[in-house]
């Protein structure tokens, strides 16, 4: 991840910022941020991921994600003789200590990170019957762990398979963004911890955004767009083969 | 008119479910929380909480303010992309009170195979070895540097 | 708990979300919207023959209505924050409006409709009968004795208007369950906008059946003759109802099989493999064509009484089986395949647990409790009551 010395300076700035919000500890102490300024996404480059797993270790650390469920997950497609439409995808407990290597040899491979795509358009949020799951101003779909019933309704409805029900809590969950750390100037845990820089955050908003170059330079898709999300994950590099 | 009179029964019927009605609205009215709806259908402060979760990793400019000179050394190497917890682990412990939460000593024989174990599905360009050949069993550490990994000489092999 | 995956699964899905408490839910729902819509034809569409379930169908819909939100409840990872579906209830959720119309279906149709009908009934128990019964007939009088002509007749008249309305309110209690599912775009094999009409027309089935078997049981029960001419006319209308709700699913798997999107080959498969007992087995021959052929023999052939009691009442068993197993494919099959159709899960359903076995069957008996309490304290049969003889419509 390449910055330049005015970016670093910027980040600075505001992780001074943070570290005093951080410090002061109450929410309040952080009400310089202005949620209708941002509008968040990510950019995951398949080229770059090399299964390792970090970010859904991270993740599990950052967000007390329990063991057998996945805020985020990488999986595995190894494509034999061209047959897109048939991949053979694995995820050993989402990727989390990385991948054995595959038995079969040749044909194509590669790494795809998975999470909540925080669709602008989610079906989840249309389908909660209270309103404990619910998109923030600035584009992030969340979960009110505080109200929700444990309906399930909003798990059936996600087509990416991201949420689930947190057995400690009994209320539906997923990736938050990490919206504790990006209300604060830092980057989601899976995107700090990404030792290739594959998973890098985006405000679509931000025009000082270093990936709005990227974006406008190179060809990106969603996942299932079919399903109309308007979904904020974009993959570069993304194959036909992948679900 | 007559009709009241005989109706009797069905105002009383009628009025017992005005009372569960009024009834039904004085308790929505205690139970509904406060502020719902004011910037969608959600509860407000739900934001407010999301915001306040506590802390693992601290993000990498935190470790500039103090290893500024470590940071300098990875910022010219093949690591400088590696944030410093991605190896060192969450260590918002850490920044808070440096002198007590100490980090605990890397083991680079367990760490460094997390990401450079040979696996096909690795980009082709990415360093990837398969640990016991490459080393036969000597720490990783021992020949690398971790936050400059290029050994020098072998660069300079290469260029010639 | 482990698990069987086969092929590839996302992570999450692993572990189905909605259990066996699910199926039931909308079985039993199912059988409340089909108890009124049999107990309607006699009070507005006039077919006479069914008169005699017309009080019992109404018991028998109150009865199940009563349990429906239990498996619900048990289900809900926070069922102490049910409530909330009453005071936030969001407007694009189809599963938000439940409360509502739950509440809507009990107090303001069917109470009020069994109340109407029961009343001249209630007013004379309060009178003659003692003890702790009295204190009940009186509380349910609301305070009138007012059983006069005039009164009787303005019943009469409200109660029609009580059941007019009851028809789309049944339609829009079992509909919004049908829809529930079929609203879910992730799902394609809920998708479809034929769901809310197959969830209706198989809950009129499944209503009509158990209301057909509840008065030939009741009727040995208390040995009395059951009424062949109801019987035949109730089995009629089972007969027709089911070729239209078996015609409706047909349309929707030969359009699947002919159309044959992305979602296809794993659905079929698991069709052919982990739904190939409860599909093609239970709910399409034992519990669709069988009960069919066996009706449709009823309505061609002329057979004797015992001949046709004795159909209707396997019919009917079978019929019940079918339907049920029909929410169970809709539910437990929507989640066993995965969402990128490159594997299958298993459903592992606990026995003595808060969503297992064991609370499945409890629930499905506890309709039959209830109904039998309340037939002590609102005898359906005219003959038992006081004033059987002068009873309205005889």
């Amino acid at each position: 991840m390449s910055m330049t010395r005015r970016h670093f300076l910027l980040l600075t700035a505001v992780a001074a910022a943070a570290w005093d919000s951080i410090i002061a500890g109450t929410p309040e102490a952080a009400s310089s941020y202005n949620a209708s300024n941002h509008w968040y996404g990510m950019l995951i480059n398949i080229e770059e991921c090399i299964g390792c797993g970090s970010c859904v270790r991270a993740c599990q650390l950052e967000n007390n994600v329990p063991d057998g469920f996945y805020r985020t997950w990488v999986e595995r497609y190894h494509i034999e003789d061209w047959q897109v439409e048939s991949p053979t995808v694995d995820s050993p407990d989402g990727g989390k200590n990385g991948f054995p290597e595959l038995k079969e040899t040749g044909g194509k491979n590669f790494f795809v990170p998975k999470l909540c795509n925080h669709c602008a358009d989610s079906p989840c949020t249309q389908v909660c019957p209270v309103g404990a799951t619910f998109h923030t101003p600035d584009g992030v779909v969340l979960v009110d762990s505080k109200y929700c019933l444990g309906c399930r309704y909003c798990i059936q409805a996600c087509p990416y398979g991201c949420r689930f029900l947190n057995p400690t809590t009994n209320t539906a969950e997923k990736c938050s963004l990490c919206y504790h750390r990006i209300t604060k100037g830092l980057t989601t845990a899976c995107c700090e911890n990404c030792p290739t820089g594959a998973r890098q955050l985006v405000d679509f908003k931000n025009p000082k955004d270093p990936i709005h170059e990227f974006l406008k330079t190179h060809s990106v898709q969603v996942l299932k767009p079919y399903m109309a999300t308007k979904a904020k994950v974009d993959y570069y590099g993304l194959d036909g083969s992948v679900r | 008119m007559k009709d009241l009179k005989d109706g009797g029964h069905l105002l009383r019927l009628a009025a017992v479910f005005v009372v569960v009605f009024v009834a039904f609205l004085i308790a929505r009215a205690a139970l509904v929380p406060k502020g719902f709806g004011k910037y969608g259908h959600y509860r407000p402060e739900a934001l407010a909480e999301a915001m306040d979760k506590p802390l693992h990793y601290a993000g990498h400019e935190a470790c500039a303010d103090c290893h500024s000179d470590i940071v300098e050394v990875k910022s010219t190497g093949k690591h400088k992309g590696v944030n410093c917890e991605s190896c060192h682990g969450p260590q918002e412990k850490h920044v808070e009170d440096p002198a007590s939460v100490v980090p605990a000593k890397l083991e680079a024989t367990s760490l460094c195979p997390r990401c450079h174990t040979a696996n096909a599905a690795k980009p082709k360009n990415f360093p990837q070895v398969v640990p016991e050949d490459h080393s036969g069993g000597v720490a990783c550490d021992t020949c690398h540097k971790p936050h400059s990994p290029v050994i020098e000489a072998d660069t300079a092999e290469v260029k010639k | 708990m482990h698990v069987p995956v086969e092929g590839f699964m996302y992570p999450n899905e692993i572990e189905l979300q909605w259990s066996v408490l699910i199926v039931l839910y909308p079985f039993i729902t199912g059988l409340v919207a089909g108890a009124f819509i049999l107990a309607s034809l006699e009070r507005v569409f006039r077919v006479e023959a069914v008169k005699p379930t017309y009080r019992l169908a109404l018991l028998t819909a109150l009865a199940f209505l009563i349990v429906a939100p239990m498996p619900l409840q048990l289900h809900l990872g926070r069922p102490e924050r049910s409530f909330e579906m009453y005071l936030t209830p969001h407007r694009t959720s189809a599963m938000a409006m439940f409360g509502f119309v739950y509440l809507w279906y009990l107090l303001g149709v069917l109470v009020v409709e069994i109340w109407l009908e029961y009343r001249r009934d209630i007013v004379a128990l309060a009178q003659s009968s003692t003890g702790p019964k009295q204190w009940l007939y009186k509380v349910l009088t609301l305070g009138s004795y007012n059983v006069s002509e005039r009164a009787m007749q303005i019943d009469d008249k409200v109660g029609w208007i009580i059941t007019i309305i009851g028809i789309p309110s049944a339609f829009l209690l079992h509909g919004y369950v049908g829809f529930i599912f079929g609203s879910v775009k992730a799902n394609p094999w809920w998708s479809t906008p034929l769901m809310p009409v197959v969830f209706l027309f198989s809950a009129m089935v499944s209503g009509i059946a158990v209301v057909m078997l509840l008065y030939m049981l009741t009727c040995r029960l208390r040995r009395t003759p059951i009424d062949m001419r109801c019987v035949d006319t109730i089995a009629m209308y089972l007969f027709y109802t089911f070729l239209i709700d078996f015609t409706l699913e047909m349309v929707d798997l030969i359009h699947r099989i002919y159309e044959s999107d992305e979602s296809f080959r794993s659905l079929d498969f698991m069709v052919h493999t982990k739904l190939y007992f409860s599909q093609i087995v239970l709910q399409i021959l034992v519990g669709t064509v069988t009960p069919l052929a066996l009706l449709a023999i009823t309505q061609l052939v002329r057979l004797p009484e015992l001949t046709r009691k004795r159909i209707y009442s396997f019919a009917g068993v079978l019929t019940m089986i079918g339907i049920f197993a029909m929410r169970w494919n809709v539910v437990i099959g929507g989640q066993l395949f995965s969402k990128s159709f490159l594997g299958y899960t298993t459903y592992k359903m606990g026995f003595v647990t808060r969503e297992g076995l064991l609370p499945a069957i409890a629930l499905s008996i506890l309709p039959f409790i209830i109904l039998w309490v309340l037939v002590k304290i609102l005898p359906p049969w005219h003959e038992e009551t006081a004033l059987g003889q002068a009873a309205h419509g005889d």
